[in-house]
């Protein structure tokens, strides 16, 4: 099971803390975030390449977007 | 849709101006403005000021003298002590003071989400007024303000900045544009705008399109508030950011050297943002230099091009 960040419904920045936050805990692996605007897509995406993780994977999902977050 | 007007409003809704200019005389016009916003600082005395310093800046980027204002509060007064309206109106008329305008009265209404601003009234010679157009050939661009609110206060609503990033962009948004205003006018200015809900380049591009004439910016000259780019690249990005790009997108060519993080404060939305002046080449250096004089973060940061024309080209 991957851990899930939902922020769904929640506007900027509070997606970005509640990513940032989840990476430093788990550091690396697999974490998926859920936002439903493109603000929260692009933020979030700039917050995990900026502690060197990679976005594996974007899609659209329930309205919204599912980002896969990796770090080996 | 058509809108009521005579021979003597000079400035009208037909050509998005930063106000609306009504010639009185042939040696005076009314300039006459009106912004209010909710709340971007906790402290209410500082949103007064900055609520202030962001109306009266219309007037200033058009190159007259404001005068008089009027109050519009909108307050929730069953939700929250009048103290708070009371150091927020307080904060407001201290910085009227400061900027010789008189406060004339106002209106309040009851609503559930405070907001603050002004309508104000300003004067200026009708031959000396400031638009966003009128540019010539070589004009350069001097910006008189560093750049980043938004991100900044992003930042701020996520609890991310520090102390002194909180100190230094709260004391940009309340500095009034009236010192920049007063000695652009001993210079050759063509055209003038102030720096706000567009982000820097989409107010260029105010100034360019359907026009003669393309822009060329400088990007390593403009200044940034310090934090702002760290900010960007955490992803603190404020909706507006991606908003103005989007709708002005087409009009700009940014080389893929400016680091993305740069971009996006480019298309920054400002609040009580600092003037863009379009002043002759030869004058440039010299405008310059006195801003700095009176401890303005100002820069020229790009030159007025006969091609590409409507467009902006960002290095």
């Amino acid at each position: 099971m991957s851990i899930i960040v939902d922020a769904k419904g929640l506007s900027c920045p509070q997606p970005v803390l509640m990513t940032l936050d989840k990476l430093k805990e788990i550091q690396k692996g697999e974490i998926i975030v859920k936002v439903d605007t493109d603000t929260s897509k692009e933020n979030v995406s700039r917050a995990a390449q900026s502690q060197g993780w990679d976005v594996a994977d974007i899609q659209e999902k329930e309205g919204g977007y599912q980002l896969t977050l990796k770090k080996e | 849709m058509e809108f009521p007007t005579d021979s003597n409003l000079i400035v009208g809704l037909d050509r998005a101006d930063d106000a609306g200019v009504y010639k009185i005389t042939d040696d005076i016009a009314i300039i006459q403005t009106i912004d209010f916003f909710t709340p971007i600082v906790d402290d209410p005395y500082w949103f007064g000021q900055i609520a202030v310093a962001n109306a009266l800046s219309d007037v200033y980027a058009m190159g007259g003298v404001p005068k008089t204002a009027m109050n519009i509060v909108c307050f929730p007064i069953d939700q929250m002590d009048i103290s708070i309206l009371r150091r927020i109106i307080q904060g407001g008329i201290d910085k009227m003071k400061e900027a010789d305008v008189v406060l004339a009265g106002g209106h309040s209404v009851e609503d559930n989400e405070m907001k603050y601003g002004l309508a104000v009234t300003g004067f200026i010679h009708p031959d000396r007024i400031l638009t966003k157009r009128n540019l010539k050939v070589g004009d350069r661009l001097i910006l008189t303000k560093p750049i980043g609110t938004g991100i900044i206060n992003t930042a701020i609503k996520g609890g991310r900045a520090s102390g002194k990033i909180i100190e230094k962009v709260t004391s940009l948004m309340t500095a009034l544009n009236k010192e920049a205003a007063e000695i652009m006018k001993d210079y050759p200015v063509h055209a003038c705008t102030d720096i706000t809900g567009f982000g820097l380049l989409g107010h260029i591009a105010e100034m360019v399109v359907d026009s003669e004439f393309g822009i060329k910016i400088q990007s390593d000259m403009i200044p940034i508030i310090s934090g702002a780019i760290d900010c960007a690249g955490m992803g603190l990005i404020p909706a507006g950011a991606y908003k103005n790009r989007e709708f002005r997108e087409k009009m700009v060519d940014i080389s893929s050297s400016v680091d993305r993080s740069i971009q996006d404060i480019l298309f920054d939305p400002q609040t009580s943002g600092g003037l863009l002046i379009c002043v002759d080449s030869k004058s440039a250096a010299d405008l310059l230099i006195r801003l700095k004089n009176k401890g303005m973060n100002a820069a020229i940061i790009g030159e007025v091009l006969l091609e590409p024309k409507g467009r902006i080209v960002v290095r």
